[in-house]
């Protein structure tokens, strides 16, 4: 096991992968030490916004603030140079457009003095008038960034599916959102306050991922086990 | 005006019937604003009702619809209309009847819209339904008279809170409307009244003769029943002997799953091949028509069932009703009996089966109830405030709407006769704008002031959506079941998504009477094959979760007190011979907890006999305190008599956990966290509209795009403390729980005297509680301490340690 006592500390699960030395962050998010890269995917801002919009109904209008807050936690913490949002950062366009001043604001100043990169994703397929550089996908040393897995890809970190896992002990069923892990990928959880999960054990999350795949759970501690399938 | 007609007066000498007295009274009080009958099963109630209107229309110069027949069961609507077409086509009576469910085709219900008939049987959804159409006014003018059935039912659900208010809407649209309810035998008829009445104007009440008491007893047999478990396997030899002596025998069981096993091992007996069919809640809709065809017929001689057949339909001759585990509701018991022998001078005959020796105990408090005429049930409260702001979506559908005379109209319907104007407007501004602290949805305000100062939607496409969120059942989401075919099988019933997820292929459980296996999930279908070789997994999808009575447990506690007990079976005076032997008969005055191994973890049961209200909140306060003491403790669950905990570590000292001061100490907040509230803030957020029901589309879309509402809950938890949903929570949530002070006065009055024994195994006492429905599960450290401790075990097992360090 590759759990040192000063990872501990950063509360999340270390293990390597593509050669390469990263953690799992008990919050949902990734953290890449040697390059000082802090990596979320599916923050969702803006989704009551969106229902809102769209469906008429009047969700609690604090979900941006709650995932925004996380982050910046988790940016304290790491003190990282380089952000990467692994798409689906906004709800739509129009969200990522119409976010309230406040959280606009908030996004620059945690935007100050790092590079912040936006990966697009199918929610948000393009431009949004903040910071940071827009990107399809990103090549860093021998890992790829993209929002969606592609089948045949390796070294490949993606977002898109929220999963999460169940498991079962002494007659309890706990379920966390989770990172999943084989040797060709890193699929990372949904760090978005308004997101649901899918299931490891769902057909296409068990098609993708190798059979020896580990999930990683979130929660008051990040904890690796078998993928359950 | 209130006398019979010649023709109704004819057929009725024809039939040589004679009109009963409450028949004649309820003629006389025809004009009335209101009036409630109660009467019991069989005396007629129904065509007292429903006489005052045929005299009415008997003249055949109504134009339109004239009267509006509301039951709690679309399955009723049916059946009154079976009954009805009968002495009116008899007499030759010029009425159109016709029914309006969830099941009437959108043909038929377009056509209703435009010509209704003049006596129209419906259900209290399909009413709020057609409440909420702009054509309300025209489908409801002329409208004379309302008849709530099976009132007393009604009355201890929001549905009845639903109702009462589409009642308001409809009086404001037919102000000369008149009222009339129909109640079984109830314990607080004032109480029903003041529901039922247009407020100010009260509503009378009027009682039929009683009639002969029930003949009630407790089935003898051959076979002990076992100390704890469900089933009553042991008495299927003596209930098919019953079956034999009787024309039809309806049996009842508390959950759906008892009903499918014990069918199930019905029909492993039936030598004689005895037609016995099954019906419950749980099954398509064709297979359930299917049974109760049959059963008009008299083809069936008995009908395995549950609480959806338990209002007072009239189906064949059924001479028996047989109870099936112990009733845990004196007045549920009666009411059901009241369905056999449904002439009225002939005593109902009824037959207890208990499922265990704790059971034989209920029975024996529970017949004991019965003849001291002492009925329970709990005093209903004011009208929820989730139920209100679904009626203003509803309002908003049909139209723009003013605030005053929406809270006039509001304040007239009886469960919010005492709605404050804060509220009411506390109520509005949530379904306009969400009502947060935070004011961001001024653009995309669901309701919005017209220039003329009325309410109304601000994009009309949301009528469409309010109409399918409609209703206050709250319906655990649930999957259908079919046989695995290539291009989709056989329909077989419906399951409970939590069952379907805790089945892995090659799993087998009942439905239907069949023992099936689980193969899959396809496209949100549960898909099966037919297995007839292997013993069944036990089928845990639940049916109607009981409500309680304190009286029968002080009964109880009364019967355990005795030195011995003649009244018992020798078998179950054994059994409690036992309890006192290894363990103790809890006592008035102390309290026992039991502490004891089982599969792995700790538990301990405290027998407070107190009600479940009280031991629901003896288990979320005394789980907090375990919680802090560093137990780990994992879940409780409650009944009438005892709270049972279970954790990761033994309780070795009662008396930290029972400290005062330490359980007021963060209660609130412990509260705040815990399952029982995320579930009635499910189900609230539900019913005001902030959640949408689970349609079959939206949930096809896929997982990954829907949340938990829990998640809704902590948001606003977090950051508006004080939003209306969860004020609507907590009230609610106190409700199904007592006092802190209560509690308080318990613990002070047992003082020192606890008595907690330590044991090696389940006791006689506490073994019937693993058995129990509701259990809550407890969000803490040992959750975890499990995960931690599996994580470890399954990596090194699996031995995947390996790719976390080479990759």
């Amino acid at each position: 096991m590759a759990d040192t006592s000063t990872e501990r500390t950063m509360n999340g699960f270390s293990f390597s992968f593509a050669q390469t030395s990263l953690v799992a962050l008990a919050t949902g998010a990734l953290w890449w030490p040697e390059q000082k890269l802090l990596c979320v995917s599916d923050l969702h801002l803006g989704k009551s916004e969106r229902i809102a919009r769209r469906a008429g109904t009047p969700l609690p209008p604090y979900d941006s603030q709650d995932t925004l807050g996380r982050l910046a936690d988790d940016l304290e913490r790491t003190q990282a140079d380089v952000v990467v949002c692994l798409g689906d950062s906004f709800d739509d366009l129009q969200a990522a457009h119409t976010l309230p001043k406040q959280e606009r604001l908030w996004i620059t100043s945690l935007q100050a003095g790092r590079k912040w990169i936006w990966i697009e994703g199918n929610h948000d397929p393009g431009p949004v008038e903040l910071g940071g550089t827009h990107l399809n996908d990103l090549q860093i040393e021998r890992l790829i960034f993209r929002h969606i897995a592609q089948q045949t890809a390796r070294n490949e970190i993606s977002g898109h599916y929220h999963p999460k896992a169940q498991l079962k002990t002494r007659g309890q069923r706990i379920t966390r959102p989770a990172f999943l892990l084989d040797q060709d990928r890193l699929i990372l959880p949904a760090y978005g306050r308004y997101t649901g999960g899918l299931s490891s054990q769902s057909t296409v999350l068990s098609d993708l991922m190798l059979k020896d795949a580990v999930a990683i759970l979130t929660g008051p501690r990040a904890l690796p086990i078998p993928m359950p399938r | 005006m209130h006398t019979l007609p010649p023709s109704i007066a004819t057929w009725f000498e024809t039939k040589g019937w004679a009109i009963h007295p409450h028949q004649q009274d309820m003629m006389a009080r025809a004009g009335d604003p209101a009036t409630l009958l109660i009467a019991p099963t069989g005396g007629g109630k129904t065509m007292a009702g429903f006489l005052p209107t045929l005299a009415e229309l008997a003249e055949g110069n109504h134009a339109g619809l004239h009267t509006l027949y509301v039951s709690p069961l679309k399955a009723l609507a049916a059946d009154i209309k079976r009954n009805l077409r009968t002495p009116v086509d008899e007499i030759g009576l010029p009425i159109r009847i016709e029914d309006r469910t969830g099941d009437t085709s959108a043909t038929q219900k377009r056509r209703q819209r435009v010509d209704p008939p003049h006596i129209l049987l419906t259900t209290p959804e399909s009413l709020a339904l057609l409440t909420s159409y702009e054509d309300a006014p025209r489908m409801f003018q002329g409208l004379q008279r309302v008849i709530v059935d099976e009132i007393h039912a009604l009355s201890e659900s929001k549905r009845g809170d639903q109702l009462m208010l589409a009642l308001a809407r409809l009086q404001s649209l037919c102000p000369g409307l008149r009222r009339v309810g129909l109640s079984a035998t109830v314990e607080d008829p004032q109480a029903i009244a003041r529901f039922l009445a247009c407020h100010p104007t009260p509503c009378s009440i009027l009682h039929a003769d009683p009639g002969p008491d029930p003949d009630i007893s407790m089935l003898e047999t051959q076979e002990l029943p076992p100390w704890a478990g469900g089933g009553a396997k042991y008495s299927i030899p003596a209930v098919l002997d019953q079956i034999r002596q009787h024309k039809t025998t309806l049996i009842f069981h508390n959950t759906r799953a008892q009903a499918e096993i014990y069918f199930h091992n019905l029909w492993l007996a039936n030598e004689d091949s005895l037609a016995i069919g099954i019906h419950h809640g749980s099954l398509d809709r064709q297979k359930r028509e299917r049974v109760e065809a049959a059963m008009v017929r008299g083809d069936l001689r008995a009908i395995v069932c549950t609480g959806s057949l338990d209002l007072g339909i009239d189906w064949g001759d059924v001479d028996l009703v047989i109870q099936i585990g112990a009733p845990k509701n004196v007045k549920r018991l009666v009411q059901r009996i009241g369905r056999a022998n449904h002439q009225y001078n002939v005593p109902s005959k009824a037959l207890l089966v208990p499922a265990n020796r704790f059971e034989v105990i209920e029975c024996v408090a529970a017949l004991e109830a019965i003849k001291a005429h002492t009925l329970d049930g709990e005093p209903r409260g004011d009208g929820p405030l989730d139920v209100l702001c679904q009626h203003i979506l509803v309002a908003a559908a049909a139209g723009p709407f003013e605030a005053d005379a929406l809270y006039t109209e509001m304040s007239s319907a009886g469960p919010y006769a005492a709605l404050c104007r804060s509220d009411f407007d506390a109520c509005l501004d949530f379904c306009a704008t969400g009502g947060y602290a935070l004011k961001v949805y001024d653009k995309w305000q669901r309701l919005q002031q017209c220039a003329d100062g009325r309410w109304q939607l601000r994009d009309p496409r949301a009528t469409q959506k309010i109409r399918m969120n409609l209703g206050t059942i709250q319906d655990t989401d649930t999957l259908k079941v079919r046989l695995k075919r290539s291009r989709g099988g056989k329909p077989l019933g419906e399951i409970e998504e939590s069952f379907a997820a805790s089945l892995t292929p090659g799993d087998t459980f009942l439905i239907g009477g069949q023992i099936v296996r689980y193969e899959g999930l396809r496209e949100m279908t549960v898909e099966v094959t037919r297995r007839a070789d292997k013993k069944p997994k036990i089928a845990t999808f639940m049916g109607t979760k009981f409500a309680t009575s304190t009286q029968l447990s002080e009964r109880i506690l009364n019967l355990l007190a005795q030195p011995d007990w003649p009244q018992l079976p020798g078998h179950t005076a054994d059994w409690l011979n036992l309890q006192r032997d290894i363990s103790r008969l809890p006592q008035h005055g102390r309290l026992l907890i039991e502490s004891f191994p089982k599969d792995n973890r700790e538990h301990i049961c405290i027998y407070g006999f107190a009600g479940r209200n009280a031991q629901q909140t003896l288990g979320l306060l005394l789980s907090k305190r375990m919680e802090e003491l560093g137990l780990h403790p994992l879940g409780f669950v409650a009944t009438d008599y005892a709270t049972l905990i279970w954790g990761l570590d033994q309780v070795t000292d009662a008396h930290p956990l029972l400290d005062l001061t330490a359980l007021r100490d963060g209660l609130e907040g412990w509260l705040a966290g815990n399952a029982v509230m995320k579930r009635t803030f499910r189900s609230a957020a539900t019913i005001a509209g902030l959640i949408e029901r689970n349609t079959t589309t939206a949930r096809k879309s896929g997982r990954q795009a829907t949340f938990s509402s829990d998640i809704l809950y902590d948001t606003l938890q977090k950051y508006d403390p004080d939003h209306l949903m969860l004020r609507i929570t907590r009230t609610e949530t106190m409700r199904g729980l007592v006092d802190f002070s209560r509690i308080e006065d318990m613990i002070s009055r047992v003082g020192t005297r606890i008595d907690l024994l330590r044991l090696d195994q389940v006791t006689p006492l506490a073994a019937p509680l693993f058995l129990e429905m509701g259990k809550v599960p407890i969000k803490g450290t040992a959750e975890e301490k499990l995960l931690a401790a599996e994580s470890a075990r399954l990596l090194e097992e699996s031995g995947l340690s390996q790719i976390a360090s080479n990759g």
